[in-house]
């Protein structure tokens, strides 16, 4: 099976470079095992059948070759415009300091890269790193935990509400050559504080470029974390992402995902509420052409009784793009009263373009209201021809009713300037000219 | 302005209409009524462009131009309007935007300048007043959650907005009480004006007390077999659709 090559090809880079005095080298050495014994994900995986993310490596990358360096690059074209925040750069996985940029007070929000807090802020890393988000179950969270070079580090103690968002670019260098990069973010938030996180992915070059990207979240009781992920990278981008969220009782937790452009995106993201009257929220919006593939799996796991999850996903698939969604809930037995909720909706708009979407719900406790719905389609032709009677042309009718059904998802976006700015993507991939 | 000659339209297997002639004067009201399964709103459907309709012969003439060949939202821009029997709710598009962007595009076609928003807003508030219709109503998704009445005001509403040369009426009465009946009617016969022509297909003769039409042709097996004044609805009220059923069948 190439699989199994593949895998040994990937350890054996890792395990070249691997810096033995790091204060995590035995992390790294667990998740090395981990990787060897799991084995990147084969045609026969269950967890990958309609994301064959390790054939599309095989075939497009070098896995053991090194990164070309990067001349630098200016980030500037990938900044969002007017918002304000705290920047973050990433060039390749490395941290960029010249184009970062913190603006939070000390007080309010320690923002540092990775690699400078585990050299100087061991005693708040460590209790965390490694320990949220599972690397035994996938291998490629366990690629991302041996290999990973750098990434955020967030800290907000107890009770402060921060601002700014914080704005984490991840470019890729591809000008001269393949990248592949693995970055691991760690995100603490204390009791009672409020925080938003933006991150966005963009290339530079026409070579491919592989990223795992793993996001540790500890959210403390009552505390609040909105989370954006804008991936509409225009290169040949492939990517890992598992995000796990773990949160305490009475926490707030909203995600919004837009995957707009990319080669192929397989986004886990994973919340566990792990105590009462919680209320987490996960959006997303896959709107996809060419040949992109974009694969959702989401879970939620209501650990304890009088917790409330919703999760909206909404597709809108042409050319012979993909789209993939798998969500999964479970409710321990213990979880009584919980309220979870899942929605995905898929709007389809060629013949080549597909679907695969599969609910996943697991309960255990007897007193709970869960639900979960997925509809796929067309475009509602009675609908478009009643806008053509009132004199619109079918293309501008089209956009209307595909800027309606994507509209939902920006509607609890309360940052203004964000909600603003993917807007403007949104209405710009879907030719709105009204 | 219209000139229906030897329209015949199919929809799958089924012929529908086998000849239907029919000349529309500027300033005129027509009504065509008909038993169930006459054809009456697959001739509306006709005339607005529904696809699924195929016309097998014949020729419609709109003010000079041949309307058949034209698009819905084509003849939308020459000055034709259908009042929906069923109006579909869009989610998530709102009233005034959809509303905006049609009389915008329908402007632009025409060579007249757009309106902004102001004056946009402005025209929305006189003809709002035309069909009693509340600005709630407008801000909301287009007909998502509207009652039937609701529904049928927006069309009308939408016909105040657009001005049309010919509107069609499609079975506009059915599912509304008799209050919203009046503002219904009250509504489009303060839009009538010599220039403009209205078609009202109905089953019942009720609405007719509110429109008053010129001339009534009963539609039956897809043709139409007898035409009068505003008298022979009043004869069709009383006497119901059998004895025009048996008069065809002789024929």
């Amino acid at each position: 099976m190439s699989e199994k090559n593949s895998t040994a090809e990937v350890i054996a880079a890792i395990e070249k470079n691997l810096d033995v005095t790091s204060p995590v080298v035995q992390l790294r050495k667990e998740a090395l095992s981990d990787l060897s014994e799991k084995g990147l994900p084969g045609n026969k995986s269950e967890e990958y059948k309609h994301t064959p993310l390790t054939r599309l490596l095989e075939k497009n990358f070098s896995l053991s070759q090194s990164n070309a360096p990067s001349n630098g690059i200016d980030p500037t074209p990938a900044a969002i415009p007017f918002v304000e925040g705290n920047t973050v750069v990433f060039i390749n996985g490395k941290y960029a300091a010249d184009h970062s940029r913190i603006v939070s007070p000390a007080s309010e929000i320690t923002i540092l890269s990775l690699r400078d807090a585990l050299l100087n802020h061991q005693e708040l890393v460590l209790p965390f790193l490694g320990k949220i988000a599972d690397h035994k179950t996938d291998a490629f969270t366990a690629w991302n935990t041996a290999a990973f070079v750098d990434g955020v580090f967030i800290h907000v103690p107890d009770n402060k509400t921060v601002e700014l968002p914080i704005l984490v670019y991840h470019i890729h260098d591809v000008q001269s050559g393949q990248v592949i990069s693995a970055t691991r973010n760690l995100v603490v938030v204390g009791k009672n504080s409020e925080v938003s996180i933006l991150e966005k992915f963009d290339s530079m070059g026409s070579y491919n470029g592989f990223s795992t990207l793993v996001s540790e979240v500890a959210v403390a009781e009552n505390a609040g974390v909105t989370w954006y992920s804008i991936q509409n990278d225009k290169g040949n981008r492939y990517q890992f992402e598992f995000k796990q969220f773990q949160q305490a009782r009475s926490s707030r937790v909203n995600t919004f995902t837009f995957t707009l452009d990319g080669k192929a995106i397989r986004n886990n993201l994973q919340l566990s509420l792990d105590g009462e009257g919680i209320d987490s929220h996960m959006h997303g919006l896959y709107l996809v052409g060419k040949d992109t593939l974009a694969d959702n799996h989401t879970v939620v796991d209501h650990k304890q009784p009088n917790s409330f999850s919703n999760e909206l996903y909404k597709g809108i698939i042409e050319d012979s793009a993909k789209g993939v969604f798998n969500g999964k809930i479970f409710v321990r037995p213990n979880a009584q009263k919980t309220n979870a909720f899942q929605a995905n909706r898929n709007i389809l708009l060629t013949d080549k373009a597909s679907i695969n979407t599969k609910p996943q719900l697991e309960i255990w406790a007897d007193d709970v209201k869960c639900s979960h719905g997925c509809t796929s389609g067309q475009l509602d032709e009675e609908a478009l021809f009643y806008l053509q009677t009132r004199g619109i042309n079918k293309d501008t009718a089209r956009a209307m009713m595909l800027y309606a059904f994507a509209g939902e998802l920006l509607d609890t976006i309360k940052h203004p300037g964000i909600k603003e700015y993917i807007d403007t993507l949104i209405s710009e991939r879907l030719h709105k000219n009204f | 302005m219209l000139s229906i000659k030897n329209l015949q339209a199919r929809i799958d297997d089924k012929q529908i209409l086998n000849g239907i002639n029919l000349e529309i004067k500027p300033g005129e009201v027509h009504a065509i009524m008909g038993p169930n399964g006459s054809g009456k709103s697959t001739l509306a459907s006709v005339l607005a462009g529904r696809e699924e309709y195929e016309v097998l012969a014949g020729e419609v003439n709109f003010l000079g131009k041949n309307l058949l060949e034209m698009a819905p939202e084509e003849r939308a821009r020459e000055g034709v309007f259908l009042a929906f029997q069923y109006p579909v709710e869009i989610p998530g598009v709102s009233t005034i935007n959809f509303m905006k962007t049609a009389v915008n595009q329908i402007r632009e076609a025409r060579g007249q300048q757009t309106l902004d928003a102001v004056s946009f807003l402005g025209l929305m508030k006189e003809k709002m007043k035309l069909v009693e219709i509340d600005q709630s109503l407008l801000n909301r998704a287009l007909n998502e959650g509207f009652s039937g009445g609701e529904k049928k005001r927006n069309e009308i509403f939408q016909m105040a907005m657009l001005e049309p040369k010919l509107a069609i009426l499609d079975e506009t009465d059915s599912g509304l009480d008799i209050d919203a009946l009046k503002i219904v009617s009250n509504g489009v016969n303060k839009l009538r004006n010599k220039s403009n022509a209205v078609i009202v297909v109905t089953h019942y003769q009720r609405l007719l007390d509110y429109i008053v039409p010129d001339f009534v042709h009963v539609l039956y097996k897809g043709k139409i077999v007898k035409s009068g004044t505003k008298e022979l609805a009043l004869e069709l009220e009383a006497k119901g659709y059998d004895w025009i059923k048996d008069q065809a069948a002789v024929v």
